[in-house]
């Protein structure tokens, strides 16, 4: 295991999502980034570049370990070689924090590569109680959820997305991952005030937020369809909700996602500086 | 609505939207629906383009896309480790009518899969050079030579190296189609291919299975011993010697 003591928490400042083309940019002056997120599924490899840049980076920030494959809201079991994977990186790493999503991915034996949804049922919500106690049990550690981006709505939802949320929390003991971009997405898809998401949401269990670009569509009726690309600047209304979120809840460690079409290393840094500033603004 | 409904209506775009998925007044899903088809496709899509650089520039950018698709509805991933998804390619390009033209294609892609796997395969401490060089010719030949887990060998009959080296690296491209064996080597993080001279390639095989030095020497044609050895050590490649039995 890696010495990870000093590093134990990420702290209520900005991250950013760890690609590798920006580790000598970050190895030189990662100001102001205070901690990084990898997908941990991108370092389950063996050996190699990935792991050893990961053991040079854990040794000087917290890191957070994000999984992006579980498929916690599957109908399916979850998959037991992955589950002992993620044991294994989370067990020589010992991160400051791990995460996954409320969604499914797996079905049979087929990954699909998305975070697909599921309809908020008393139902889904017991498999999915299931599905997270099996993984805290198993890795070990206490994970968060983080709420999803929809683009569809299901008939058979009978729970409020924070309701299901909150109850898994309080049945499971895990915390939450609150996605800003994901709420202004979700609520502007599904026609609904974003600032009344953030104003119900159990802020007491957030343990990190995320912050993302967006791509910007139409439906087939012309209303807005918001998709979670990853791919583009934080806009500013995602800033504003930020804000608005964590004057409400205080500071917290906040990540700049930025997964496709990746730019240089100063316009994440940008980023950062920007969430650090609004930090800033609620500490004083 | 179940999973297995949802799932077959996301990989084939024919099928209609699944009930029970709606928009917020209650309509139809529609286009929406389109964005969880679309995020699939296009990123699995993407994992092929990673990793299949030199395919990708052999076939073109948009025939590669159209290809893409396709390979993606007839072997879906089977692991969240998108690190390996795509090991079908090459069984994929033998069937694939469209480029039964370009039979080096299948090679090419297990050679572009070879690189991918040493990337990411277990670090090993080479020996030292000394080692090797200290040993006399016959404690040599009765040696085993352990060599690194990123080590990988394609054969072929078609000139993959050539082909490789002139899309990755702007070398020529191939005057003949020759057969070509390649030695992917990691000397520390990034992986590189060597084409291996006539007959060495049994013998890289031999050692890979555990053979001694002179067993290995016995599995094909002759070939130049030392340089061989002097490849191996300058990529780092054996990492363990085993004397054989004395007696």
């Amino acid at each position: 295991m890696l010495d990870q003591s000093a590093k134990r928490e990420l702290p209520p400042r900005p991250g950013i999502g760890y690609k590798p083309q920006h580790f000598s940019n970050i190895l030189q002056d990662a100001e102001p980034v205070k901690w990084l997120e990898i997908h941990a599924e991108n370092y389950m490899g063996d050996g190699g570049r990935p792991l050893a840049q990961l053991r040079h980076l854990a040794e000087r920030f917290p890191i957070s370990v994000h999984g992006v494959g579980l498929s916690i809201g599957g109908e399916g079991p979850l998959n037991r070689d992955h589950l002992a994977r993620l044991k294994h990186l989370c067990d020589w790493l010992d991160p400051a924090s791990f995460s996954e999503h409320l969604a499914w991915s797996t079905h049979g034996a087929e990954f699909l590569n998305d975070l697909l949804p599921l309809p908020y049922t008393p139902e889904t919500l017991s498999r999915v109680v299931d599905h997270i106690d099996e993984v805290q049990d198993h890795v070990g550690r206490r994970m968060l959820l983080e709420n999803p981006s929809v683009y569809v709505n299901f008939t058979e939802t009978n729970m409020g997305e924070i309701e299901f949320l909150t109850e898994i929390a309080k049945r499971t003991g895990c915390g939450l991952l609150l996605d800003v971009n994901n709420v202004y997405v979700s609520c502007t898809n599904r026609q609904t005030n974003p600032y009344d998401y953030i104003d119900r949401f159990p802020h007491n269990l957030v343990g990190e937020i995320h912050l993302g670009g967006h791509d910007e569509d139409t439906d087939d009726m012309g209303a807005p369809l918001l998709i979670d690309a990853h791919g583009s600047e934080v806009v500013d209304p995602v800033w504003q909700l930020y804000a608005h979120t964590i004057t409400k809840s205080g500071p917290k460690p906040t990540l700049i996602e930025w997964d496709n079409d990746v730019p240089d290393w100063p316009v994440l840094a940008e980023e950062a500086n920007r969430a650090a500033r609004i930090l800033d603004k609620v500490i004083a | 609505m179940s999973q297995t409904e949802f799932r077959a209506a996301l990989l084939d775009p024919e099928r209609p939207v699944p009930a029970g998925l709606t928009d917020p007044q209650g309509r139809p899903a529609g286009r929406r629906f389109d964005v969880y088809r679309n995020n699939v496709t296009v990123s699995l899509t993407e994992a092929l383009r990673q990793a299949f650089p030199v395919i990708r520039k052999l076939v073109g950018e948009e025939f590669f896309t159209a290809m893409a698709r396709e390979h993606v509805r007839a072997h879906p991933p089977t692991s969240p480790m998108m690190m390996h998804y795509g090991r079908n390619m090459p069984v994929f390009l033998e069937n694939f009518p469209p480029v039964q033209h370009l039979g080096y294609l299948p090679d090419i892609a297990r050679l572009e899969l070879a690189l991918r796997e040493s990337y990411h395969a277990t670090d090993a401490a080479p020996v030292p050079a000394e080692a090797l060089q200290a040993l006399s010719a016959d404690v040599l030949t009765a040696s085993r030579l352990m060599l690194a887990p990123s080590i990988r060998l394609i054969r072929s009959r078609w000139p993959i190296h050539a082909i490789w080296s002139a899309n990755m690296r702007g070398t020529d491209a191939p005057k003949a189609a020759v057969a070509e064996d390649v030695l992917i080597a990691r000397p520390d993080y990034d992986p590189e291919p060597h084409c291996l001279p006539d007959g060495a390639a049994p013998f890289i095989a031999a050692l890979i299975g555990g053979e001694t030095v002179a067993d290995a020497l016995e599995a094909g044609p002759e070939f130049d011993l030392i340089a061989m050895l002097g490849l191996l050590l300058a990529t780092r490649a054996i990492v363990e010697i085993t004397p054989g039995d004395k007696t």
